[in-house]
């Protein structure tokens, strides 16, 4: 029997702002536990909440640039559920009236473009981290009430791949629009994956499985391909898929079902009331929408249109925002951007790749780049020590210009040198010579080669074959 | 002027601006008295004398420095729920023990910047969860005009403080009458501000959509003078409303002349006590003597309003009361695991009344019960705030009894929940409706007072109190009614 899964994502999007959600601690990552904390977000007897005005603003951005409508009400929902990791044993959500509602995003997935709809987008807070140690247990509640966005689709997803790139895709959007910094590593974007499985043919949707602890992208994309295998396994053999909520666990590689304690039943959901419902005026939302940031795409159309690129260039360039405004750094201050992205298409995202790093991670800067092409154009050092310099450049940094001064690597420019280098091959040569002139054309650009040897590479190919070409035929004559 | 101990806020003020007595003599009269009175009277769990000396030398200090405050040197008692940087604040429960507040509630803030010295901690009900202070983890408090009697509650200490004149006023809070009821038992003014009139930043939480802080008084226009100070927008209570603070300067305008005064015929029916009803219609005859007009009106979804506030506030207390679990402060017993710990601690922490309301909260919020339950009860306040504006289309003030019956004597309903929560009956529905209102006595039966209610629309608290500043001038002291 051949069974098709079915998959929906939550994920979870920490937003880019200076304070909590609900009070005016600092977001910032990696200070000391429990420094970054108030009565509002310990959950302090008597404290209240106060809405971030910024976080409600950026969930709206996302939603906008993900076409979700905006509802003109909203409102704050009370989640109860005891938790070390809850400082008030209820986390403030939104239940029914979320501020996005609808909207959609267009993945790329074999050659294919896929649409995965969304089901809403509400704002939250942030739980805190909870940490073991040999005897005891500690919660560090810097992370408590950091503003959460979940993102809901619509169970859209068939298949591991098509959920990896709906992340990346997501992801993205969210960089350009701002509302988040996307670090996985900071655990800025979390995940949970319902996913089900039922027979090709039938209509109706399998019993489903939720998988919690998914902190990559690639763990999203190994948690569903085992989960997957073991719901086939289960169906396979006469099974029933239990409704359950799983935990993936990386290191083995599988997912368990999680104690009944970890799992609430009933939340208890009722309207939050130390605040006031969210009315958004009509005009304050297209005031908003006016001033969408650049997405993707136009942004593809943008590079095309400004910097000359190929459509191809332009389309890799903008897939990931971070390398797309280093091309664009790089490229206002190199005297050709189609050299400038002929690097990074090349030997930056090669390097990106294999070190899994994002491209702000690199010694490499864009002015360095930048020096790098222009030092190609100007002439001063030819395409083989330019690789040299690249890969300097990425290791340590430091400014083209000066490395090339210092290492001496600038091209043998002085007419008198070359010269001597040429009558140096030549004489060193005469088999070569001789072969030349007897019609193999072919021996002039050994003898090149030759030059290029004796001058440590800096001389000028070009230049050189210039100068063999015309002493080889003066002799002829 | 009597005893330092026994005058009003008012005379307060006008005794220390005229230096004819300072603030160290006024805190050390009460320090005094609650030596002398309070292990028989039991209206404080802590006194903070060395601190209430300090405050007042420094006020005393810097009215003779020039400083100018409304309230300079004045001392006020708080209910156990208000959090005050460095004192303790226990909510009258064992949960809350070695909890030491980290910050000023806002009206607490805004009292100090007024001048204020914070005298000390009054006993309540557990969490503000009852109507006789009897639910009190902490100890016993009797009612000063009869010791053998319940001093009403939850905001039952700071009642019993200034009705036993061991305080010249004190702030309570009240979600379903917990200022008017204790106030007028125990002889007092009780006044409950518009919902949104004064931050509830840093008052513990009970239920959030009902809480209000308010005084108790000696008088109406004490009242008047802590509440216009208290009052106003406040960033950290989104629910706080930004509209001028009333004056307590409108308490000398026309007073009662000309109101219509609505009589809601639900209030004086079966269950009112006889002579209580009497008591309430003598003091509408007063005013009308001063030259209001009485109407009768109708506020015909009454009879819901006490189900309807037994489910929605202990729908919101069963998730505000969550956080107190052991981990962050207070009380902790240990467990094996988190879930254990919470247990432990939350079984060993609060007090019957308390669970009893976390468990009710808890069933009406619960898959399955939710829409039968809570969104009913949701409906119910919505028609009881709309029988409230029909009713003001008719008349400025309207005009309640307070309690159903005078003060019972203490244990008399503690076996009986229910007959408990029935004294809240005329109380509840300013809070469903989040509109003003303010009680003081009407008469003395047998020793013990009646009192009548003024509830005003949302933010007419300065004709409300001018009302009922002109009444209480009307009637006189009260043992001569």
């Amino acid at each position: 029997m051949r069974y098709r899964s079915t998959i929906g994502l939550e994920v979870h999007v920490q937003l880019d702002t200076r304070s909590k959600m609900f009070c005016a601690c600092s977001t910032a990552y990696g200070a000391p536990p429990n420094t970054q904390v108030c009565p509002v977000c310990l959950g302090y007897p008597g404290a209240m909440p106060s809405a971030n005005a910024e976080a409600i603003r950026l969930t709206v951005m996302a939603g906008l640039m993900l076409g979700c409508e905006i509802p003109a009400f909203s409102k704050f929902d009370r989640k109860s559920y005891f938790y070390p990791d809850m400082p008030k044993n209820y986390q403030i959500s939104q239940y029914d009236r979320p501020l996005c509602v609808g909207g959609g995003l267009d993945v790329q997935v074999g050659g294919a473009s896929r649409r995965i709809g969304l089901t809403r987008i509400h704002l939250e807070e942030d739980v805190a981290k909870s940490m073991h140690f040999s005897a005891a247990s500690g919660v560090d509640f810097n992370r408590a009430g950091v503003p959460l966005m979940e993102i809901v689709t619509k169970p859209d997803i068939e298949t591991p791949d098509e959920a990896m790139a709906f992340l990346q895709a997501l992801k993205q959007v969210l960089l350009y629009a701002g509302v988040s910094r996307c670090d996985l590593e900071k655990g800025n974007l979390r995940c949970d994956v319902n996913c089900s499985l039922r027979p090709e043919g039938q209509a109706e949707l399998g019993t489903k499985a939720e998988l919690k602890n998914l902190n990559t992208f690639k763990g999203v994309y190994h948690a569903l391909g085992y989960e997957i295998g073991r719901q086939r396994e289960v169906l396979a053999s006469g099974g029933r898929v239990s409704q359950e909520t799983r935990r993936w666990d990386m290191d083995s590689g599988v997912t368990y079902p999680m104690r009944s304690k970890e799992e609430a039943h009933d939340y208890r959901y009722f309207p939050e009331p130390d605040l006031t419902e969210i009315a958004l005026a009509r005009e304050q939302v297209e005031a908003w929408r006016a001033a969408l940031p650049e997405r993707p795409q136009q942004r593809r159309e943008r590079l095309v249109r400004e910097y000359g690129l190929p459509e191809y260039d332009a389309g890799v360039l903008a897939a990931d925002k971070a390398v797309g405004d280093f091309f664009e750094a790089a490229a206002r201050l190199a005297p050709n951007a189609k050299a400038v992205s002929n690097w990074i298409m090349t030997d930056v995202l090669r390097l990106l790749s294999e070190r899994e790093v994002p491209v702000d991670a690199l010694p490499l800067t864009p002015e360095a780049l930048a020096g790098l092409v222009r030092l190609v154009e100007e002439r001063t050092i030819n395409m083989p020590t330019a690789k040299t310099v690249f890969a300097m450049l990425v290791e340590r940094g430091g400014d083209p210009a000066r490395i090339v001064r210092e290492q001496n690597l600038g091209q043998v420019s002085d007419a008198a040198a070359l010269e001597k280098l040429v009558d140096d091959a030549i004489a060193a040569n005469p088999k070569s010579v001789a072969d030349y002139r007897a019609g193999k054309v072919a021996a002039a650009k050994f003898l090149v080669g030759q030059v290029m040897r004796l001058s440590k590479g800096r001389a000028d190919p070009q230049r050189v074959g210039d100068r063999i070409e015309a002493r080889l035929q003066k002799t002829d004559g | 002027m009597g005893e330092l101990n026994t005058i009003t806020v008012t005379d307060a003020v006008k005794a220390l601006e005229a230096r004819t007595c300072s603030s160290e003599e006024l805190v050390r009269a009460l320090i005094d008295a609650i030596r002398r009175r309070d292990g028989a009277l039991g209206a404080f769990v802590a006194v903070d004398e060395a601190g209430a000396l300090d405050q007042a030398r420094a006020a005393d200090r810097a009215r003779a420095a020039g400083v100018r405050a409304p309230l300079l040197g004045v001392p006020v008692a708080l209910k156990d729920n208000l959090n005050v940087t460095g004192q303790t604040c226990r909510c009258a429960s064992r949960i809350l023990e070695g909890y030491v507040a980290p910050y000023d509630a806002t009206a607490v803030a805004r009292l100090r910047a007024a001048g204020v010295v914070f005298l000390g901690r009054t006993n309540m009900d557990e969490f503000a969860m009852g109507s006789t202070t009897e639910n009190s983890a902490l100890r016993l408090t009797r009612n000063p005009l009869d010791p053998s009697c319940v001093p009403g509650g939850s905001s039952g200490g700071s009642a019993a403080a200034v009705g036993g004149n061991l305080a010249l006023a004190a702030l309570g809070s009240d979600t379903g009458g917990s200022i008017r009821l204790p106030a007028v038992f125990c002889g007092c003014v009780g006044l409950k501000p518009t919902y949104g009139r004064i931050s509830r930043y840093g008052l513990v939480a009970f239920a959030s959509s009902l809480d209000q802080i308010g005084p108790i008084t000696k008088t109406v226009r004490d009242a008047a003078l802590l509440n216009e100070v208290m009052s106003g927008l406040d960033p950290m209570d989104s629910t706080t409303v930004d509209r001028p603070a009333p004056s307590a300067a409108a308490l000398d305008g026309e007073g009662l002349k000309g109101l219509r005064i609505g009589l809601p015929k639900e209030y004086f029916g079966p269950g009112l006590d006889p002579e209580v009803e009497q008591s309430v219609r003598r003091a509408v005859r007063l005013c009308e003597e001063a030259g209001a007009t009485a109407v009768e009106i109708s506020l015909p979804h009454t009879g819901y309003a006490i189900a309807a506030y037994y489910l929605i506030a202990t729908a919101e207390a069963s998730a505000n009361l969550a956080r107190f679990d052991g981990v962050r402060y207070g009380m902790r017993v240990a467990g094996e695991d988190p879930y254990e710990l919470h247990c432990r601690t939350r079984a060993a922490g609060f007090g019957p009344e308390v669970k009893r309301r976390i468990l009710l909260g808890t069933y009406v919020l619960s898959s399955g019960y939710y829409d039968a339950y809570y969104v009913s009860a949701q409906k119910v306040r919505t028609l009881i705030g709309r029988d409230f504006e029909q009713a003001f289309a008719h008349c400025d003030l309207v005009a309640t009894p307070v309690s159903p019956t005078l003060p019972w004597k203490l244990g008399a309903k503690t076996a009986d929940p229910l007959a408990m929560y029935l004294s809240d009956v005329f109380t509840v529905t300013s809070n469903l409706a989040g509109n003003a209102s303010v009680a003081l006595p009407c008469g003395l039966i047998g020793g013990l007072p009646a009192g009548i209610q003024f509830m005003a629309p949302p933010f007419a608290e300065e004709r409300m109190l001018a009302a009922a500043h002109a009444y209480e001038r009307a009637r006189g002291p009260l043992g001569r009614v």
